[in-house]
């Protein structure tokens, strides 16, 4: 099985992290980046299909050079065997659509240059955007079967065909089984949760682990950079210019006012504390 | 994908635990090119192991664990013990003899170890063995059954894996084996048959060590404790010098804890402020960790034939844990055990019946000569005498009259004494009674001690800080034992007995409570797990249905 892995960097929207201007608007420069959280679900059912049934994973990413970090964060997580990054001042401030276009050129190239890709596995929309379109528009673009909402996940490798458990949202949650043909796009859902019953899948987890650790500590030596010339593409269909998405505004949402007086307790204050215990009585209830 | 309908996973050998005895197993099998399978529970080989801990190299047995892992003694033990004391006491008079000789006795080498450090340095040596002949070690795997195929045992079941099948088991699971127990090999009915041990590891310099002990960097020395510190309780203290910490601890009869409704962990402090101990731990007491741990006593539950179908139980779980006199040696024999149990495997290989290996195995336990140490014939005939209660109280009260003052305290007698404790002869054939733990020392000790003037300021932790500085990742809502009966007849022992409860103490394991009934009061034992260290205690002295926690779950030892 040849898996790629698609990732994403996003702001690092934990608390402590992110960074906000006076008007609200994200401080991209003073924020770090962070793998986008829901492509972890994508890198483990790579994983999870890597140990089952062998082969390579490659992690694909686009982005700044500094993404490479996330791509590393990835070897380390799904024990990725390479990496590609896809980095071009051409490709900056793309829309869903032209980093469609750009990740499928960039597998196209993986398929011609690199081997046969059996499956992409892509997260479930990213932290930042939540568009959820990139996916979509990379599979339509290669023109496979896309698998979305992946709960669960079996290979066939003899008859080339994958099974798979999906959420599907409604009124009322189901769950499907279905099965497609190889090569096909898998999108994990959050929920997905690989399982490794067998000895031999935890041993070659184990295994997958110890090589990573060696070559996660020297992950330039597996990184290969494609930029839009190495892709072939026309820089009037790519980045800004190749993106229709016009973003009109965007409307900070303002925190609501506390409405609540706070007094500020010395935790080595012993008649503070003493005054916190008095306050309190009174709604336990106690004496 | 849903129910597996393909076959078990099979191994040639699947070994549970991978402590000393499992590891020795392993790492043989692997010479021998065994495609073999080791199933820890823990996080890490060593995280729920405990012990003393002294491990022998002797020099008549047949595998010593430096033979089967070369680099051991520099990488994975601590100090050499190079003097071996032990020191009767009464009161604040003490009588010390130098039991160096029995310590040599057949002794090549023997090092002071912990067992989170030792058995995680194994686990990483038996997976690299391992892993050359297909398998390997997984870790966070419980193996919690046997699996039978037309009632004969062919492999195990886990919790985190599907059934896997094996031409040969090794249950090297430990004191509470759930295979022995599912073999129906071993049971947990009587308390005389275990010791329960607990122990702190007390953090102190290497200098320090070195200096207050008056030994070299690379020299270390043993200290056991008996007489009337701990009461009436059959058992003794010792005291083992690591790279930098001790290792301090009590051991004593289950049933005479049982009996005196002594608490361990106060007979353990009663050790540790001991005025002899404050010469060494000063006025700075650190405890870096407090553990327990269940001890078959071999000489009564070594099993004779150790084995079942496809099942061989190699150490504890064999209870192949020898107390030879004052000197505990387990780990060397499981060593031994793990490694002829390898070997008669390879030797049997091809042979239909699928006995042959635990047949060939408990041969080649009986001509090593192991079980002759574990189950010495000179217990066996001195015990029929020895343990009656007439003959224990009769010896006991001539040796507490001025009579036996004046037989054990004249000159002749120390020098006899000294040298009756250093046979080995005779320290097999030494009695489970208190003459030997108790009123013997206490009289050596009141006739022959110098009375001692240190004082001292040990402050060891409360059970409640004990239980705060140990790890646990606590199976929330899924307790790993249940009370079967909450009766404090039936149960209430365990409220005195295991080592993380006592009276008067809501924070441990178990807890007696009064409760009203109709016309009248009843004392109920309740019981909550998360602070279980996992040793047994309970399964034995109180009414329980015992299993140990999914695998990574529960208490994890960092020193051990």
């Amino acid at each position: 099985m040849r898996s790629i892995a698609l990732m994403k960097g996003v702001p690092d929207f934990s608390e402590g992290a992110v960074s906000f201007d006076e008007d609200g608007h994200l401080e991209r420069g003073k924020t770090p980046t962070v793998m986008n959280p829901n492509d972890a679900f994508a890198l483990e059912a790579a994983l999870q299909t890597r140990v089952r049934h062998g082969g390579h994973v490659s992690g694909m990413c686009m982005g700044p050079p500094s993404y490479t970090s996330v791509l590393e964060e990835a070897m380390e997580s799904v024990y990725a065997d390479d990496s590609y990054l896809l980095s071009d001042r051409e490709f900056a401030a793309s829309d869903t659509w032209a980093t469609a276009i750009t990740l499928c050129s960039a597998i196209e190239k993986y398929q011609e240059e690199v081997a046969d890709v059996d499956l992409v596995f892509a997260g479930f929309k990213t932290a930042d955007g939540e568009t959820g379109h990139t996916g979509p528009q990379t599979c339509w673009g290669l023109e496979w079967p896309i698998v979305t909402h992946v709960l669960a996940l079996d290979i066939d490798p003899d008859e080339r065909v994958l099974r798979a458990k999906r959420l599907v949202e409604g009124d009322v949650d189901e769950i499907e089984t279905v099965e497609a043909p190889l090569p096909c796009m898998v999108v994990a859902d959050p929920e997905f949760s690989p399982t490794y019953r067998k000895a031999a899948h935890r041993l070659t987890h184990k295994r997958l682990r110890a090589e990573t650790e060696a070559r996660a500590t020297e992950h330039d030596e597996h990184l290969t950079t494609w930029d839009h010339e190495d892709l072939n593409l026309d820089p009037d269909y790519i980045g800004l210019d190749g993106s229709p998405t016009i973003v009109s505004s965007v409307d900070p949402i303002p925190k609501a006012p506390s409405e609540r007086e706070a007094t500020m307790i010395d935790a080595d204050d012993g008649a503070g504390l003493e005054a916190v215990l008095d306050e309190m009585a009174a709604f336990a209830g106690g004496d | 994908m849903g129910a597996d309908t393909e076959e078990y996973e099979h191994y040639e050998a699947v070994v549970v635990g991978c402590g000393p005895g499992g590891a020795a197993a392993a790492a043989r099998l692997a010479d021998h090119g065994v495609e073999t399978l080791v199933l820890e529970r823990g996080v890490e080989a060593g995280s729920k192991n405990v012990s003393g801990g002294l491990i022998y190299a002797e020099e008549s047995a047949p595998y010593t664990i430096d033979d089967l892992f070369p680099d051991f003694r520099e990488a994975a033990a601590e100090r050499p013990i190079t003097d071996y004391y032990i020191h009767n006491i009464a009161g604040n008079k003490v009588k010390t003899y130098d039991l160096t000789d029995l310590h040599e006795h057949d002794t090549d080498w023997c090092d002071a170890v912990l067992r989170r450090p030792m058995d995680s340095w194994l686990e990483e040596r038996v997976h690299e063995k391992t892993s050359e002949t297909g398998g390997g070690v997984l870790t966070d795997v419980r193996v919690n059954g046997l699996l039978r195929e037309n009632g004969e045992i062919v492999g195990v079941t886990c919790d985190e894996l599907d059934p896997i099948t094996a031409d040969l088991i090794v249950a090297a699971d430990g004191v509470n084996s759930e295979l022995a127990r599912d073999a129906g090999l071993m049971d947990w009915e009587e308390p005389d048959e275990w010791f329960q041990g607990v122990k702190a590891v007390v953090d102190m310099d290497a200098d320090a060590i070195d200096d207050r002990f008056s030994i070299d960097a690379d020299e270390g020395v043993a200290h056991l404790f008996s007489g009337d510190l701990f009461e009436d309780v059959r058992g003794g203290g010792f005291l083992y010098t690591n790279e930098d910490s001790l290792s301090i601890g009590t051991v004593f009869h289950l049933d005479s804890l049982v009996e005196q409704r002594a608490e361990p962990h106060q007979l353990l402090d009663s050790l540790l402020t001991h005025p002899l101990l404050a010469q060494w731990l000063r006025d700075e007491y650190d405890e870096r960790e407090y553990s327990a741990k269940l001890v078959p006593d071999s000489k009564k539950v070594a099993h004779r034939e150790p084995y079942r179908d496809r099942l061989v139980l190699v150490g504890d779980a064999g209870g192949q844990m020898q107390a030879q006199g004052p000197i505990i040696k387990g780990m060397n024999h499981a060593v031994t055990a793990g490694a002829l149990a390898a070997d008669a495997f390879v030797v049997s290989q091809g042979n239909a019946d699928p006995e042959s290996a635990g047949r060939r195995y408990t041969k080649m336990l009986e001509d090593s000569g192991t079980m002759k140490k574990l189950r010495p014939r000179r217990y066996d005939l001195a015990r029929t005498v020895g343990e009656r209660d007439r003959v224990t109280q009769v010896v006991d009260t001539v040796l507490e009259s001025r009579v036996g003052g004046v037989a054990v305290g004249n000159p002749v007698a120390s020098r006899l004494l000294e040298r009756a404790y250093n046979s080995p002869f005779l320290v097999s054939m030494l009695p489970d009674t208190a003459t030997g733990y108790v009123t013997l020392p206490s009289v050596i000790g009141e006739e022959h001690g110098r009375s001692i003037h240190w004082e001292s300021e040990v402050e060891p932790p409360s059970l409640e800080e004990r239980i705060g500085d140990l790890t646990y990742d606590t199976d929330v809502g899924n307790p790993h034992i249940r009370l079967r009966d909450e009766s404090f007849e039936a149960s209430g022992a365990a409220v005195y007995a295991c080592p993380v409860s006592a009276e008067d103490f809501g924070g441990g394991c178990y807890r007696a409570e009064t409760v009203k009934t109709n016309g009248g009061e009843e004392t109920l034992v309740s019981l909550d797990t998360q602070p279980c260290v996992e040793c047994g205690t309970c399964a034995i002295v109180a009414d329980t249905e015992w299993e140990h926690p999914r695998g990574g779950k529960g208490v994890e030892f960092r020193e051990g």
